[in-house]
């Protein structure tokens, strides 16, 4: 079962795993080094995903990031709609939603794949998203090898107990050298 | 002694007025920029490139989330407007009166799964859906989508779909 990050509105991306912003930008700790280089990481990986216009034309923001866990979230929207109705989300939009949330959880691993692209996902739809909320997706990378990452993600909205939404992907691994 | 058939413009337009209030009907359709050919009860989705369907702005290539939301809206497309082929052609569906209000209930996805096959680049893309199997409750629907060649598939994906109550 994978836990869900809940963030306040409005809230700033930051770091997994307990790494305040203040020890990560303090070099004098010990682990200074370590904490700075993983910054970075959440850095590029944050500038990344805003870098995509898709991304972007359906306003999605990266919440958390970092070792192969990301969060990203996705506000509700009438252009998102699939079935007037009743308002709710088209699937497509809540698939596009996991789509990035799998690459971003892909790139934030500590491997540092050069770049990504999805080979195959399947979304399976639990529940129809309430109106009016944000949709919430955590996707974990939680195998990676040369050429393969393996992805499992699950979307929420308000209601963090009961997933709208899971999903299982497989993306390709671009080296910086070398080739794919 | 046979009734004579009916007009072909009368026909025709019945068929189109059905279709564009299915599509119309659906705002994440027009968000997308998707539009829909007709050939008899055969639709071809044409995905309209525009660069906010953009997903790798270093190759370019389309979003993968942009390319699943495609196929999707195709697939369901497809089954919505088999299930309303009868009342369309026989008359009972009203197209002249159709609202969002109005409009019969579409099916719901229950799982979609895409198989990306190359990325896609950027420009238009089509797709064109099959129902392998429509029951009274269930429905399969596989879905292609290629894009300078109808041989060179750049996704395709399964999806399996809840169908709407029919009463």
């Amino acid at each position: 079962m994978l836990r869900h990050f809940a963030l306040a509105p409005g809230a700033r991306p930051r770091m997994i795993r307990g790494q305040s912003e203040r020890r990560v930008m303090d070099d004098t700790q010990p682990n200074g080094d370590a904490a700075k280089l993983a910054e970075d990481k959440a850095r590029i990986a944050r500038q990344f995903i805003e870098a995509i216009p898709f991304s972007g034309a359906l306003k999605m923001s990266l919440d958390e990031i970092g070792d192969g866990v990301a969060v990203i979230s996705m506000p509700y929207d009438d252009a998102l709609v699939g079935d007037p109705r009743t308002g709710v989300i088209h699937g497509g939009a809540v698939s596009a939603l996991m789509d990035t949330c799998g690459g971003a959880a892909v790139m934030s691993r500590s491997e540092g794949p050069a770049g990504t692209a999805t080979l195959d996902l399947r979304i399976d739809y639990m529940r129809p998203a309430t109106p009016g909320e944000t949709i919430v997706a955590r996707a974990e990378c939680y195998h990676i090898t040369r050429s393969v990452a393996f992805v499992r993600a699950e979307a929420f909205d308000a209601d963090d107990t009961r997933p709208v939404a899971s999903a299982t992907g497989a993306f390709t691994v671009m080296r910086a050298e070398g080739g794919a | 002694m046979r009734n004579a058939p009916e007009p072909v413009d009368v026909i025709k337009s019945r068929r189109d007025k059905a279709l564009a209030a299915l599509v119309e009907g659906v705002p994440y359709i027009r968000t997308l920029g998707v539009g829909f050919d007709r050939r008899g009860d055969e639709l071809t989705a044409v995905l309209n490139y525009d660069d906010k369907l953009i997903g790798n702005p270093f190759l370019p290539a389309l979003h993968g989330g942009a390319t699943a939301s495609f196929l999707e809206v195709s697939a369901i497309m497809e089954l919505s407007f088999a299930i309303l082929w009868d009342e369309i052609e026989s008359g009972r569906l009203n197209a002249d009166s159709l609202t969002p209000e109005t409009l019969p209930r579409l099916p719901k996805t229950i799982d979609f799964t895409v198989d990306y096959l190359r990325s896609g680049l950027p420009r238009d893309a089509y797709a064109r859906a099959r129902v392998n199997r429509s029951g009274r409750r269930y429905a399969s629907v596989h879905v292609e989508a290629w894009q300078d060649n109808r041989e060179r598939l750049f996704a395709q994906a399964t999806g399996h779909f809840l169908m709407p109550d029919r009463s």
